[in-house]
């Protein structure tokens, strides 16, 4: 599974860190590239650690972002990349580090104040709301913009009413780009798993974020609707320009999505390039191989 | 030409669903407004309709925090009594104070109970929450018994309720206070069916489903349970003006024990959670399922069936019904009802 697909475009795409990575190029370009990737990181994480009773999930954990990227977070179960999902989005507070989003450096992110940071997140497990339709989840995700107090709402104020159609229109338009139109108007959880998952993402992307944190967004679906979704990702990127961090166990899929690719094991950063890189990585083929052995799990 | 032709095509549809649409709004009016006051007996109006609007307006109200918004309570009973009372005060002590008023000032005093005793809610959940819930029905019934100034200093605890007037016209018969409950029953359920519509009960849901999810999209889910908490319990604190002002005539702490907030919980349960029909569909059984029950249970048993064994049978047949309910229709009455209806529909048509 080593030799699963590999994004070549990633090479393209950023040769500038590629070649950092790389330890190549005259040392002049190298610096200049190394500023302006700090001015366009996003997400800027600085020695993350954080423990849980006894478990460490994550220690001294790095991670850059940059604007536009497709960045992928691997690691066996337990490796602590949901921690660091978590982390970002204010869920968790880390016992040690900084994260800046984008430009703001927070010891704790307000998770109450995420969508107004620019940053939204899926969950591993589907967190919908299982008591509204469709398009009544997906327009919640824009909920950040809304201004009007319930008395404008019942009384239907025309700020109130302001707010209603503008996010109506702003879920309209997603319902069509992820296809959701044929359920739009169904309660979201009489939907099969697969659509369930794409309606979180609809919930994510309506808020236009400038960051998207993908927690495991293809987990549990079938091969064909693996490739739907990867197609949703990649399309989110490339037309709304949104910078995503992507969780996912399956090689393939993040090999050929992916920009750059930062491997966890037991929670540290053991590898971070591109996929060429980190495929080729002893490291990574250690950490890799050593659970595959043990319990079995899907992906190298 | 090929425009005006699609009106035209289209209008006799609209219609139809118009018609549709206001047909039951309709009907419930002329029955609210017209043949009840026209032709229904004393008795039907002071032994049932009174208690059931009044119990169908709480449980409007609990579950617009219980069945939207997701937080248990069991503090109904309290908040009824602190608008019950403080309708009572505000009409006592400010010289002529309408009765509209009184009644939105009550309610605003619940309102303020229940925030307080929401607080919790934002540390704690389901069980949890609804043991410290308790507390506020502990605390009112103290307040109240042991301040002989809430009754006015009268040594029974039990005060009568004042007359009630709107613009000069007397409300103290029975069709009289079956106008004042039935026309404030309607103007607050049509404000928060409009209110469950909106943008803020679809928070209400969101804080219900997923609260962690609720929270990183933004929803203000403290804001928005304390909000859940000030609505509901001025809905309840109206609830128990009616009550007492309306039904019982009297005004006395206990009349809102800790029973009468389990009565109000079994209304949602039964009725259906997080639907405003089912606040009174299980308000109706509520209030007729207790006559039911000793009508047949005389008629079966004849004088054996006396109140205790009544009050026994009543305790038995319901507290079975709520477990049945819970785990067969979790959605009450109401998903009963849309059920009968479907199969209505399909057969007619
Ligand atoms: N809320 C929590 N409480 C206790 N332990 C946790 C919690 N979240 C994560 N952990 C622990 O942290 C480690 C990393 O978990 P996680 O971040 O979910 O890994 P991954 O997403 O890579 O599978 C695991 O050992 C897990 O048991
Ligand atoms: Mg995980």
């Amino acid at each position: 599974m080593i030799g699963a697909s590999l994004g070549a475009a990633a090479y393209e795409r950023a040769p500038e860190i590629s070649r950092i990575l790389a330890g190549v190029g005259p040392v002049e370009d190298t610096r200049r590239a190394r500023l302006s990737a700090k001015a366009d990181a996003i997400l800027t994480l600085n020695g993350i650690g954080i423990s849980f009773g006894g478990v460490t999930a994550l220690s001294d954990v790095d991670l850059e972002v940059k604007s536009g990227e497709i960045r992928a977070v691997i690691g066996p179960n337990g490796a602590g990349k949901s921690s660091l999902i978590n982390i970002i989005s204010g869920l968790y507070h880390a016992d040690h580090g900084t994260i800046t989003i984008d430009g703001q450096p927070f010891a704790r992110v307000p998770a109450n104040h995420l969508a107004r940071l620019g940053v939204a997140r899926t969950f591993q497990n589907l967190a919908l709301f299982g008591g509204l339709s469709v398009r009544d989840n997906i327009a919640s995700g824009r909920v950040h913009t809304r201004h009007a107090s319930f008395v404008e709402h019942i009384a239907g104020l025309p700020r109130a009413r302001r707010e209603d159609a503008m996010i109506a229109e702003k879920t309209d338009q997603i319902v069509a780009f992820l296809h959701l139109e044929s359920v739009a108007d169904r309660l979201v959880a009489t939907l099969p798993y697969g659509l369930q998952k794409r309606v979180e993402l609809a919930r994510a992307l309506v808020a236009e974020p400038k960051l998207l944190l993908l927690d495991e967004p293809m987990a549990g679906m079938t091969a064909t609707e693996k490739a739907e979704m990867a197609g949703f990702v990649r399309a989110a990127r490339d037309r709304h320009g949104v910078t995503i961090i992507l969780i996912e166990h399956d090689i393939g899929v993040v090999m050929g999505l992916s920009d750059r690719v930062a491997v966890l094991d037991y929670g540290r950063k053991i590898a971070d390039g591109t996929p060429a890189q980190v495929r080729a990585d002893p490291a990574v083929i250690q950490a890799y191989l050593g659970t595959a052995e043990g319990e079995d799990s899907e992906g190298i | 030409m090929a425009v005006q032709a699609l009106d035209t095509a289209r209008l006799p549809v609209d219609w139809a669903k118009l018609v549709q649409k206001l047909a039951l709004p309709t009907a419930l009016f002329v029955v609210a407004y017209g043949v009840v006051p026209a032709y229904a007996s004393g008795y039907l109006v002071e032994a049932i309709l009174l208690p059931f609007l009044a119990l169908s307006l709480a449980a409007v109200g609990l579950n617009l925090l219980t069945g939207y918004c997701g937080q248990l309570s069991l503090g109904s009973s309290a908040f009824m009594a602190v608008g019950a009372f403080g309708a009572y005060n505000f009409n006592l002590r400010v010289e002529g104070l309408p009765l509209a008023v009184t009644m939105i000032l009550a309610g605003i005093s619940a309102a303020g109970f229940g925030v307080v005793f929401g607080l919790p809610s934002l540390r704690l959940r389901g069980f949890y929450l609804a043991v410290s819930t308790l507390a506020a029905q502990f605390f009112v019934q103290w307040a109240l018994t042991k301040f002989g100034w809430f009754s006015n200093d009268n040594p029974s605890g039990v005060v009568s309720a004042p007359h009630l007037a709107v613009a000069g016209l007397s409300l103290d018969s029975a069709t009289g206070r079956y106008l004042l409950s039935v026309t404030t029953v309607i103007l607050i359920t049509v404000l928060v069916s409009r209110l469950v519509n909106s943008a803020t009960g679809r928070n209400f849901i969101a804080v219900r489903d997923n609260e962690t999810a609720a929270r990183v999209i933004g929803v203000p889910v403290l804001k928005t349970k304390l909000l859940a908490f000030a609505l509901s319990s001025f809905i309840i604190g109206v609830a128990g003006v009616l009550w007492a002002f309306t039904y019982l005539r009297t005004v006395e702490p206990a009349g809102f024990n800790l029973d009468r907030s389990f009565q109000i919980l079994f209304i949602i349960i039964i009725g259906g959670l997080a639907s405003i029909r089912g606040a009174f569909l299980g308000a109706a059984f509520i209030v007729v399922f207790p006559l039911f029950l000793s009508r047949l249970g005389a008629f079966v048993f004849g004088g054996l069936f006396d109140s205790g064994v009544l009050d026994m049978s009543q305790r038995i047949v319901l507290g079975a019904l709520i477990i049945i309910f819970l785990i067969a229709e979790p959605n009450g009455l109401s998903a009963l009802f849309d059920r009968l209806k479907r199969r209505i529909g399909s057969r007619s048509s």
